[in-house]
């Protein structure tokens, strides 16, 4: 769906990522893991088309991501962003049925077909009674779920989604892990997301890229990426890999003493 | 869902067709009303007269300066109500005025340059559009950044430079018109002064506010759900398919378009722009398919009553407009804040 070949990506300067060789098919699921500034997020945003390229080059399906025209592109990809500043006083249902603007130019109001994606995707995400109240007045959880509708109601064949577990609360989590993992296998779409829950990754990814934020990268199927070597070398935190019942569950490992950490005070 | 659909359609028509109707009620209203009234009985045969071409009679005459008089104010507080819903989608802030980016005040250099030198009428007129066209370009070039250049647009979602740009400008420009003020001959200070309030005395039928008018609303509404989009999600906005470099472009020559257009009829009259788009934003909801049809009827209806109350509460003496939509505006514009305020809590 979506490959990205010798990508740079790099932020005020420094570089992030170097000589990305990427391939996100169809059916894939992927997370992607690195620490804070490790440009996950910039990343999510170059491959979105939202940021200029900064080297190399990206295709999707097959064409150069500055080739598509943009509506075009917003029905071939979905993009949500890390946070939202709500500055009007919107509706639920207006912000979710606004995801249905890239299908048609020509209408005026929205039809009963937009009406019923829009239902459809605030049920989906457990948001379907809020559906007329203002979205300013939503607490964070709800305004993300809501954003997630609004994403699956632009039915986009790739959802790329920064942070989507942000804010919400832990049954949530998992199911709307649950939905997208259940979008990639039964619909075929290849979803992108980044996050910080090495479980919650596990449980919905089928392949994982780690940053590690000064230009090494590593992707995969998780098995073979998300190891306990791996990430902690990545996320500079030594991880504990636990099978338990049949299930795979990532621990940080009991803190090390300080040595080599920055000191509280310096003397001269 | 579908019978919600209809009902909320009908609404939407319903709404429009009642604020349309004021509007010409506002209108009918400014033409009746004066310091010699006209009785209702006369209007049709005033009105035909008018129609023909010939207006004779006193009736006839009363009605065609009192209707252009009104003319001008629906269509200059339609301008600054569009341009200030626009402002609003732009720096997505729902306090912005038309004025905020000093369009005005460099209009007001411009006009109040030419009363100082005791220029023709038309000359102040030229004078204003020239000084709305100069700051408008000063301040593209300024904030072409913030106005989105290559399709990736801004990086930010803010309109920081625009604004800071804009506010820094209008107050250089509000330093000229200080100096210009304070340097006057006593006898063109009074007409200074009821430029910078803003004054619809003397304007009659003109044909080209109206075309603008009437070019932006048709523009603004087929991109009104692009808009909508832009105000709930910025930048993000790209991700949907929506050209925000582009679509910023527009609201930026758009609602300064219309300022200097309206600034140039009626001078720099305050409040319509913030208050109008305020009030139809409260009472219609956010949505611009709505809120653009909405805030011109709204608005052009506003100015002509509020043009209609200077012209009449103090007769013969005539108030500068711009005093009366401060005074009306000010205490509205506070109740919707408070009222804002209760609701949030």
């Amino acid at each position: 769906m979506i490959e990205t070949r010798h990508l740079e990506v790099r932020v005020a300067g420094r570089l992030l990522v170097e000589r990305l060789d990427w391939r996100v098919a169809l059916g894939e699921s992927w997370c992607v893991i690195g620490p804070n500034g490790a440009g996950k997020s910039t990343l999510l945003r170059t491959i979105a088309g939202l940021r200029a390229l900064d080297a190399g080059s990206v295709s999707l399906a097959g064409k150069p991501l500055q080739d598509w025209p943009l509506p075009a592109l917003a029905r071939e990809r979905a993009y949500l962003a890390q946070s939202r500043g709500d500055a009007f006083a919107y509706r639920v249902i207006e912000t979710v049925l606004m995801a249905r603007h890239p299908y048609h130019a020509d209408r005026y109001w929205e039809g009963s077909d937009d009406h019923a994606a829009a239902e459809n995707a605030l049920r989906t995400l457990d948001v379907l009674h809020l559906a007329r109240r203002d979205v300013r007045t939503l607490s964070g959880g709800e305004r993300q779920r809501v954003a997630i509708a609004a994403l699956l109601a632009q039915d986009t064949p790739l959802l790329l989604l920064d942070e989507p577990a942000n804010a919400l609360d832990l049954a949530h989590q998992v199911a709307m892990t649950a939905v997208l993992a259940r979008l990639c296998r039964e619909q075929g779409r290849a979803v992108v997301s980044v996050g910080h829950d090495l479980n919650l990754a596990w449980s919905g990814a089928t392949h994982a890229l780690l940053l590690h934020g000064d230009g090494q990268w590593r992707a995969g199927p998780v098995a073979q990426v998300m190891r306990a070597d791996l990430l902690g070398a990545c996320l500079g935190q030594p991880i504990a890999v636990i099978e338990h019942g049949g299930r795979t569950i990532f621990l940080p490992e009991a803190p090390a003493p300080m040595a080599g950490a920055v000191p509280i005070r310096r003397t001269q | 869902m579908d019978a919600f659909l209809a009902s909320t359609r009908m609404r939407r028509r319903s709404t429009l067709a009642l604020l349309g109707a004021c509007a010409l009620a506002a209108l009918l209203l400014a033409g009746l009303a004066g310091s010699v009234s006209l009785p209702l009985a006369e209007l049709p045969h005033a009105f035909a007269s008018l129609l023909a071409g010939a207006p004779d009679g006193m009736a006839a005459t009363l009605l065609d300066l009192r209707l252009g008089r009104a003319s001008s104010a629906f269509v200059t507080g339609a301008a600054l109500a569009l341009a200030g819903v626009m402002m609003q989608a732009l720096v997505r802030n729902p306090l912005a005025d038309p004025y905020v980016l000093g369009v005005s005040a460099g209009a007001a250099v411009g006009a109040l340059a030419a009363l100082l030198v005791g220029a023709a009428l038309w000359l102040i007129d030229v004078g204003a559009l020239a000084g709305a066209v100069v700051i408008s370009l000063l301040l593209y070039l300024l904030a072409r950044r913030d106005l989105g250049g290559a399709r990736s647009g801004v990086q930010t979602g803010e309109s920081s430079v625009l604004l800071l740009s804009g506010v820094v400008l209008a107050s250089a420009c509000m330093a000229l018109v200080t100096l210009m003020l304070s340097v006057a001959p006593e006898s063109r200070l009074r007409g200074m002064v009821f430029w910078m309030i803003g004054d619809l005395a003397g304007t009659s039928w003109r044909l080209l506010p109206w075309v603008v008018l009437a070019g932006a609303l048709w523009m603004a509404l087929r991109r009104a759900r692009a808009l909508n989009v832009m105000a709930l999600h910025a930048d993000a906005a790209v991700a949907l398919g929506v050209n925000v470099a582009g679509e910023r472009r527009f609201l930026f020559l758009c609602s300064g378009l219309l300022t200097a257009c309206a600034v140039t009829t009626g001078g720099s009259i305050g409040f319509v722009g913030l208050v109008v788009p305020h009030a139809c934003r409260h009472a219609f909801g956010p949505d611009h398919r709505i809120l653009l049809p909405a805030a011109v009827l709204a608005g052009g209806g506003f100015l002509v009553l509020a043009d209609t109350l200077a012209r009449t509460v103090l007769a013969p003496q005539q108030l500068p407009v711009g005093v009366l939509t401060a005074l009306i505006g000010v205490p509205v514009f506070l109740f919707q804040l408070h009222q804002l305020h209760l609701r949030a809590r």
